[in-house]
């Protein structure tokens, strides 16, 4: 039998990834963790986008959701309470080829790691940032976080928290240099997927806080919202979301909200009763700090020579004969 | 003895040949005593002296000005030989204001009999109070058996130029020209360069200003001195400590330096900063220290290995950071510009009191290498070895070096670039089937990482402890095995190094062993001791950990053995201090930890390096029950603990 050439290649090296070699370690968070809604939204966007899974890397902190990067089949850094975004930032300086992904918690993210955000904002790197917020410590077992609502009973506040809880849309729509802000939640997967993907999209450090069911500390924090429906703002675009007929049928609520509305989007997030879900803000002409600060010539043993040797000339005493 | 007031007469007077001399130059800041200082080493350096020069540096950005804590400028330490160290007290001080000079009498930093030259212009201030403050400090010099100069620096300055401010430390270089026989050609070619972004007319001003105050010593001043030069036969660079780490961080190959300001480090980076992209390389100022430390981990982890340059606050707020890197085997150097501490300390003076927290830094069993260097050309390759190491053995490489080493400059032989020193181009090929994140070897411990974009060797690295596949493990055994083979690679690393040599003999009474920057200072007071007839060597440690083999037979084979250095360490003379309750220096706890054997210490936690002379009397206090051997016997056999 005549064996056709195309039959000698093991592999043609251009298959279809598929769902599953995505998915890494089996998932240890409770039943009915958003987290796991979160990780089956962005397997789906890695597959969807066809990524080469070892030119990926999740960097994540110390939480429930900074496990995420072990579930998934790229390469992962699973770091320190609260530095997941330098860590990511370093990654990313000098292998921009790298797609990066951050997993961080309202913990992480708005307290201890809480500098680093707003200086990672700033820097505008490559990148994609989810912010898991379950508005509760949940690794540690139930400690409010900065997003628990006043009157939180937790571990630390029994008679329930004290303080009003902060807000990270608004404190994001007033950083510098702001490139992408979105708000998804865990329960409806097809916005979840489809902001994501945006945030992927968009070139520059995409912030997307998803609010995370944590039915073991919070089982009823979102429950109202995940039933009602009403409870939620969508935001649409063109240049945004877009909604299915489908979503469209049920969230009634509806604001078509341009991106580019950095005044709007800080209204939305400052005013609005309802929860807003969608793209708040993108600003595609934010350079990249990566970008700004690549090496303009290709790095070789020369350059470094050349770079040296000039160096050492100005410190020179010469033998003088 | 106010100046004689003949006319200008250029004859050069006789010159008295002395072998070495410190010299100091000091001001209010801004007046520019520093580039004065560093322009006459230059000098002296490029005729062939050796030199040593330390900043003065007020902890003021602007102090106030005629301040006694104002002072600011160089000390020089000119010799026929290669120097090591910024030597003892002055011998000769050049003051723009009798407040800046107080402050160094205060300091004790005059030797008995040193030359003084004293701005004159504030004995007729009109100002009653700082003319009076002036005569006062004047009449305390001289009734102190020194014999002030006054010398009319501005008065001779506005001839020249406007603002006498401005020019009074060329003139001053002038003086020193004169007085130290320089040759003038080159200090009018150094003037022609540390102008050189000026207009002609001002290096040109500042070529008077130098003449002129050449003359003025000429025709005023009896002393000359000559100080004899071997010019080099080798091109040397002169550099100070912090520029030496900057230009080692070019030749190491890494690419990456993530900081947060912070005195004493920071012109390293700021040095770095500037240069750095020359070689593509690039500086990021973090948010912090913690971010600037997860930056550089980042940057390392993806391949690229990085580097972090701090002082004690800042690492201190590191050690999180590299525990991670211990744990995650990811290379990372660190460096650390000792500073007085603890907390904000003494921002801009030496101190070496982190050796400790760099050995037992972070928490839990996290073992690292910890190196120090001893002078500045040590500052350079440390760096080149630090990253080496790092990357070899997938770990976290701490170099020491301090305020001290920092500023002073030294001559020291231009290094001759090797491609070596580089890291190999990343490994961004295939992982073969079965391969493991940590495929810890047996006998050294050690792995050999995968790096993102590796096609099949994607894994998630973890702080948790984690098994070979880095899971997070979840059973006992796993994690012992990680902390086995994290400790294991030092012991593989410790296996290479060798054994320091001893300076002097091999055996004897007094082992005087230091780490880091007091290693000039500590040979030269043991050799001064020697050469009275003294049975005392030293021995010098680069790498604190691991430590080489061979230093416990060293010293078991002395009667004594102190460790001397730039730290705390309570003092047996104090009333409730016991040797059950004494702390030692740093070097002295880990010494006896690992040598058993019972080792003194003496530390000082002073302003400033320790100098030759305070290890010298250091050493004769210790030895003082003893008299002076000058035939010392073979000892050889002697004196095993
Ligand atoms: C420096 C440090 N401090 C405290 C902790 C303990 N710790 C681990 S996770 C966590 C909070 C987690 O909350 P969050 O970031 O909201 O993540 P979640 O578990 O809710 O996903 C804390 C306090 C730690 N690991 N490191
Ligand atoms: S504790 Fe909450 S956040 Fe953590 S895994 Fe369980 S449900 Fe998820
Ligand atoms: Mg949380």
């Amino acid at each position: 039998m005549a064996v056709r050439a195309t039959d000698l290649l093991l592999s043609s090296g251009d298959e279809e990834h598929t769902l599953e070699e995505y998915e890494g370690r089996m998932p240890r968070w409770c039943t009915g963790c958003g987290d796991l809604a979160i990780l089956a939204a962005v397997q789906k966007l890695c597959r969807d986008k066809q990524l080469n899974r070892e030119k990926v890397v999740f960097v994540s902190g110390i939480g429930c959701s900074s496990r995420f990067p072990h579930y998934m089949g790229t390469y992962g850094f699973h770091g320190l309470h609260g530095r997941a975004l330098p860590v990511a930032e370093g990654v990313k300086m000098r292998r921009p080829d790298l797609d990066v992904f951050v997993n961080t918690g309202d913990g992480d993210c708005c307290s201890i790691g809480a500098a680093h955000w707003m200086h990672a904002t700033r820097y505008n790197m490559n990148m994609t940032v989810m912010m898991h917020d379950n508005n509760i410590y949940g690794l540690t077992k139930k400690q409010a976080s900065p997003t628990s609502p006043k009157g939180t009973r937790s571990n630390t506040t029994p008679r329930g928290s004290d303080l009003d809880a902060f807000d990270p849309l608004a404190a994001t729509l007033g950083m510098s240099n702001l490139s992408f802000v979105a708000q998804a939640v865990d329960w409806i997967p097809e916005l979840l997927y489809k902001i994501i993907k945006q945030g992927y999209e968009h070139r520059g450090f995409s912030f997307i806080r998803i609010l995370q069911r944590c039915p073991e500390f919070m089982p009823n924090r979102f429950e109202a919202c995940v039933q009602d429906p009403d409870k939620l703002l969508l935001l649409t675009h063109k240049n945004g979301i877009e909604l299915s007929p489908g979503l469209a049928k049920v969230y009634k609520n509806q604001k078509e909200h341009d991106p580019l509305d950095l005044v709007g989007a800080q209204e939305i997030a400052g005013t609005s009763e309802r929860v807003p879900v969608g793209i708040l803000y993108r600003n595609d002409s934010v350079p990249c700090y990566e970008d700004l600060r690549q090496p303009t010539e290709l790095i070789t043993p020369q350059l470094i020579r050349k770079g040296l040797e000039t160096e050492l000339d100005k410190f020179t005493i010469w033998p003088s004969d | 003895m106010p100046a004689k007031n003949s006319k200008v007469s250029v004859v050069s007077k006789p010159a008295m040949a002395i072998n070495e001399h410190v010299v100091e130059i000091i001001s209010d800041s801004g007046e520019g005593a520093q580039k004065c200082g560093q322009s006459f080493a230059s000098i002296a350096a490029k005729m062939g002296n050796g030199i040593w020069t330390v900043e003065i540096i007020p902890a003021e950005i602007q102090p106030p000005a005629r301040s006694i804590e104002g002072a600011s400028g160089n000390r020089i330490r000119l010799a026929a030989d290669r120097v090591t160290n910024g030597g003892d007290k002055a011998n000769l001080m050049v003051a723009f204001n009798e407040q800046v000079l107080l402050g160094r009498l205060h300091a004790d930093e005059l030797a008995d009999g040193a030359i003084i030259l004293l701005e004159s212009k504030w004995r007729t201030d009109p100002n009653a109070a700082v003319a009076k403050s002036y005569s006062n400090v004047y009449e305390r010099l001289v009734a102190d058996g020194f014999k002030p100069i006054e010398v009319p620096m501005e008065t001779e300055c506005l001839k020249l130029v406007a603002d006498a401010r401005r020019g009074k430390n060329m003139f001053v270089l002038g003086l020193l020209c004169s007085i130290y026989s320089l040759d003038m050609q080159l200090a009018r070619d150094q003037i022609s360069t540390i102008f050189k972004k000026k207009s002609a007319k001002i290096i040109s001003a500042n070529h008077s200003l130098l003449e002129a105050g050449y003359d003025w010593a000429e025709a005023n001043l009896d002393i000359k001195f000559k100080i004899p030069t071997t010019p080099a036969k080798e091109p040397h660079i002169v550099i100070n400590g912090n520029t030496a780490l900057g230009l080692g961080v070019m030749a190491s190959g890494m690419e990456v330096c993530a900081m947060y300001p912070i005195t004493p480090a920071t012109s390293a980076s700021h040095y770095l900063s500037d240069v750095f992209k020359n070689v593509g390389g690039v500086v990021h100022q973090a948010e912090d220290e913690i971010a600037a430390c997860a930056f550089a981990i980042g940057s390392s982890y993806a391949g690229k290995c990085a580097v972090t340059i701090t002082s004690g606050p800042g690492y201190s707020l590191k050690q999180e950071c590299i525990g991670l890197a211990v744990m995650a085997e990811i290379p990372l150097v660190v460096i650390n510009v000792q500073r007085g501490g603890p907390s904000t300390g003494q921002p801009t003076k030496p101190e070496q009191g982190d050796m400790l927290t760099a050995v037992f830094g972070s928490h839990g069993d996290a073992p690292k290498v910890v190196m120090a260097a001893t002078d500045i050309e040590d500052c350079f390759y440390s760096v080149i070895t630090a990253r080496r190491i790092a990357e070899t053995f997938n770990t976290v490489v701490v170099l020491l070096s301090d305020a001290g080493l920092a500023t002073a400059q030294q001559p020291c032989p231009r290094p001759e670039f090797s491609e070596d020193w580089l890291a190999p181009p990343i490994d961004q090929s295939p992982v073969e089937d079965g391969r493991l994140a940590y495929d810890w070897q047996l006998q050294t411990g050690r792995v050999n990482r995968i790096i993102p974009g590796q096609p099949n060797g994607m894994h998630t690295v973890t702080g948790l402890a984690h098994d070979r596949r880095s899971c997070v493990a979840y059973n006992l055994t796993v994690n012992k095995e990680g902390v086995r083979n994290r400790s294991l690679k030092l012991a593989a690393l410790q296996k290479t190094l060798k054994t320091p040599p001893v300076f002097g003999d091999d055996t004897g009474e007094l082992l005087v062993v230091g780490w880091g920057s007091t290693k000039g200072a500590i040979e030269e007071a043991v050799q001064r001791v020697r050469n009275d007839g003294y049975s005392v060597s030293s021995l010098h440690l680069r790498f604190i950990q691991p430590m080489a083999s061979g230093i416990k037979e060293i010293l078991q084979r002395f009667d004594k053995v102190l460790c001397v250095e730039n730290n705390w360490s309570d003092d047996m003379e104090d009333d409730l201090i016991t040797e059950d309750n004494r702390r030692y220096s740093n070097l002295a706890w880990l010494l006896r930890a690992r040598s058993l054997v019972d080792i003194d210490c003496w530390g000082e936690v002073g302003e400033q390096p320790i100098k030759p002379g305070t290890v010298e009397r250091v050493i004769r206090d210790r030895l003082a029950p003893r008299a002076i051997n000058k035939t010392a016997p073979n000892r050889a056999a002697a004196g095993r603990h």
